[in-house]
């Protein structure tokens, strides 16, 4: 390992949040889109305002808390196959 | 004999000649194999067979249509840049097995008969085996007879269902076969094994981490894919594809958030992206088999690159690990790019490769009216961003600083991953060309107003979710652990059960000759009660002893005489 005296932008924790912050607001502009198009859709739910937005954060926190939940049942030492 | 070499030979009869060379020369020539195969696939003409008779049967070893173009056109490139990744190993083994092994593969696709497809399926299995055992560590040992077993049975069961298939119709042409009758069920459950459907799945999460740092990349792209077009030519717009597509799309990807091996939480995404093109099978219209084959030629491509990428950083730190990785950014820049490159196109941003080829299988799948399937799609793609797209660049390059400054990855790696990221980006930019080789004529716009601006509200909330969980802490951390999986089954509940049976046979052995035993005991003691040497019978009697014995008789006698 060497020394790494540099310091890093990202090392400032004030600039993480202005990568949080980026992100809001990009999300922010994506739903309010939704009003400027006309949207192309198959089902009926795809033309609700937001719904590709709303779809993708419920899925991806959905997916984190059952994944969380599934690890109580599934985690097992690191060493569990090893004898 | 034909006159038609097909290009997988050359690919395999040359990494038999690698063994000859030495250093330079070896690793050139070992650059050149997939440059011959690729010039050769190019002279086929669509349309082309070349045909050989053993044992009175005629084998066809070569067919060339579009979809087994398009296949061996993806197989030669990514044979090409892994060698390119490899160069600077030093093994004569892993060289000729990853060639010999991606040999196979292009020979498999261009099999026009099942018997040929067998024979090359079986290859790429005892090739691709040496990748993972040329880690020359017991556990990747332990693991790669797994997979053996694991593929060689796909094997054989690919051979009993043929068998049957041939007694039944009288034919052994790799055509479309549907799902009637015995020999094409077993067919197709041979298939499932190397396509790792649900609970089949479970070798390539075993195997592919503990392969050696280039062979996983030599692995990622071949085995499964072979599997993806064997399922295209047998089993298209097959119904029950859809659903097992679909599964396979969305349970990988829960395991994927909570695994800690970055190379394993590829494997199942891995999974992931091979249910998309399962769906596409299933649904079985023109624009969703072309969904299936343009989406395995990027696949292999972003897959290869974060596989690369994750390799450099093993290669590099020593770990894989996301609880003892982070901060790597600073040391791997480039390496660092290159796998944010991969995971943009895995995610299926814009202008990445995922979004002109995932999109046709989604937008097939809503055409379709699976609005269920469609609904899961859509789940499997915010998660494959969620796990694939962030978790791994993050845990890896950004998280928090672990300490670990190490040197940018060797140049060759760096190269290698250039080139895939190049064309991950020229596919995404410009898909013409791609479209142009797929297997029917492409009727498909990618960028239109609503695919881009829908994808992105998709992919940029899954994003939000990721920052927001991670800022309430809510996310769960890397640990150090292995999780459950159907491999367990094997791993664990088999040997127990075996070991329990053992064990209860023997305790039940012991009870019978604990009872044997006592019983002989009794009899003995009874034995040695009278006949032992305090026994009644067995005394020693004096002799005065004796003649009042012969007294008491002989007075009795007189008794019993008289009276």
């Amino acid at each position: 390992m060497m020394d790494d005296p540099k310091k890093y932008w990202l090392d400032e924790p004030r600039n993480v949040s202005k990568i949080y912050w980026t992100v809001c607001a990009l999300c922010a502009a994506l739903f309010v889109a939704d009003a400027f198009y006309h949207k192309h859709a198959h089902f009926e739910v795809e033309g609700w305002f937001g719904f590709y937005g709303i779809y993708g954060f419920v899925a991806c926190v959905g997916l984190v808390l059952v994944a969380k939940l599934l690890r109580i049942i599934l985690i097992r030492p690191e060493d569990y196959y090893d004898d | 004999m034909t006159d038609i070499l097909s290009p997988g030979l050359i690919l395999i009869l040359g990494s038999l000649v690698l063994p000859f060379l030495k250093g330079i020369w070896q690793r050139g020539f070992m650059l050149l194999l997939p440059v011959l195969g690729f010039w050769q696939t190019l002279s086929l003409a669509p349309g082309a067979q070349g045909a050989i008779e053993i044992f009175g049967l005629t084998l066809i070893t070569i067919r060339v249509d579009a979809l087994s173009l398009v296949f061996a056109y993806i197989f030669h490139i990514a044979a090409l840049l892994s060698a390119i990744y490899a160069w600077h190993v030093r093994d004569t083994l892993q060289h000729v097995a990853g060639m010999a092994y991606a040999g196979a593969a292009i020979g498999a696709v261009f099999a026009g008969d099942l018997i040929t497809l067998f024979v090359y399926w079986e290859l790429t299995a005892l090739t691709s085996v040496f990748l993972i055992w040329a880690r020359r560590e017991e556990r990747a040992y332990r693991s790669g007879l797994r997979y053996l077993l694991i593929q060689v049975g796909s094997g054989v069961i690919l051979l009993a269902g043929i068998v049957v298939h041939q007694h039944q119709t009288g034919s052994i042409a790799f055509e479309k076969l549907g799902l009637d009758g015995l020999g094409p069920t077993l067919i197709f459950i041979a298939f499932g094994i190397k396509c790792a459907f649900p609970l089949l799945h479970n070798w390539l999460q075993d195997a592919y981490p503990e392969a050696t740092v280039t062979g996983t990349v030599f692995l990622s792209a071949f085995t499964t894919k072979l599997a993806v077009y064997a399922l295209a030519r047998g089993y298209p717009g097959t119904e029950m594809l859809i659903w097992i597509g679909a599964t396979m799309t969305a349970f990988p990807i829960f395991y994927a958030v909570i695994e800690n091996d970055l190379r394993r939480v590829l494997a199942y995404s891995l999974n992931n992206q091979l249910g998309f093109m399962v769906v596409g099978i299933g649904i079985g219209t023109e624009l969703s088999l072309n969904g299936t084959a343009a989406h395995a030629f990027s696949h292999i491509l972003y897959k290869a690159l974060l596989f690369m990428s994750m390799g450099a950083v093993l290669f590099r730190t020593g770990t894989i690990k996301g609880s003892e990785l982070g901060g790597l950014y600073k040391s791997m820049p480039w390496t660092t790019g290159f796998c944010i490159v991969g995971a943009a196109s895995i995610s299926a941003f814009p202008l990445f490769s995922g979004f002109i080829s995932k999109s046709m299988i989604i937008t097939a799948a809503a055409g379709g009216g699976h609005w269920f399937v469609w609904g899961v799609l859509l789940f499997a793609s915010a998660g494959v961003f969620h796990h694939s797209g962030i978790k791994i660049p993050y845990f890896a390059f950004y998280a928090h600083d672990s300490g670990i400054r190490v040197k940018e990855a060797p140049f060759n790696m760096l190269l290698a991953m250039g080139l895939t990221a190049f064309l991950c980006i020229a596919i995404g930019v410009y898909p013409a060309p791609l479209y142009a080789i797929l297997p029917f004529p492409v009727d498909f716009v990618p960028y239109t107003v609503t695919h881009v601006i829908t994808q992105l509200q998709l992919l940029m909330f899954s994003a939000l979710a990721f920052a927001v969980l991670m800022r309430s802490g809510i996310y769960p951390p890397e640990l150090r652990s292995v999780n459950l999986d159907s491999d367990w089954i094997y791993r664990r509940f088999l040997p127990k059960v075996v070991g329990l049976t053992r064990g209860g046979l023997a305790s039940l052995q012991q009870v019978a000759e604990s009872v044997a035993e006592r019983g002989l005991r009794r009899i003995l003691a009874v034995v040695f009660h009278y006949h032992g040497p305090s026994g009644l019978l067995a005394r020693t009697w004096p002799i005065g002893g004796a003649a009042l014995c012969v007294l008491a008789m002989l007075g009795g006698f007189l008794l019993t005489y008289f009276l």
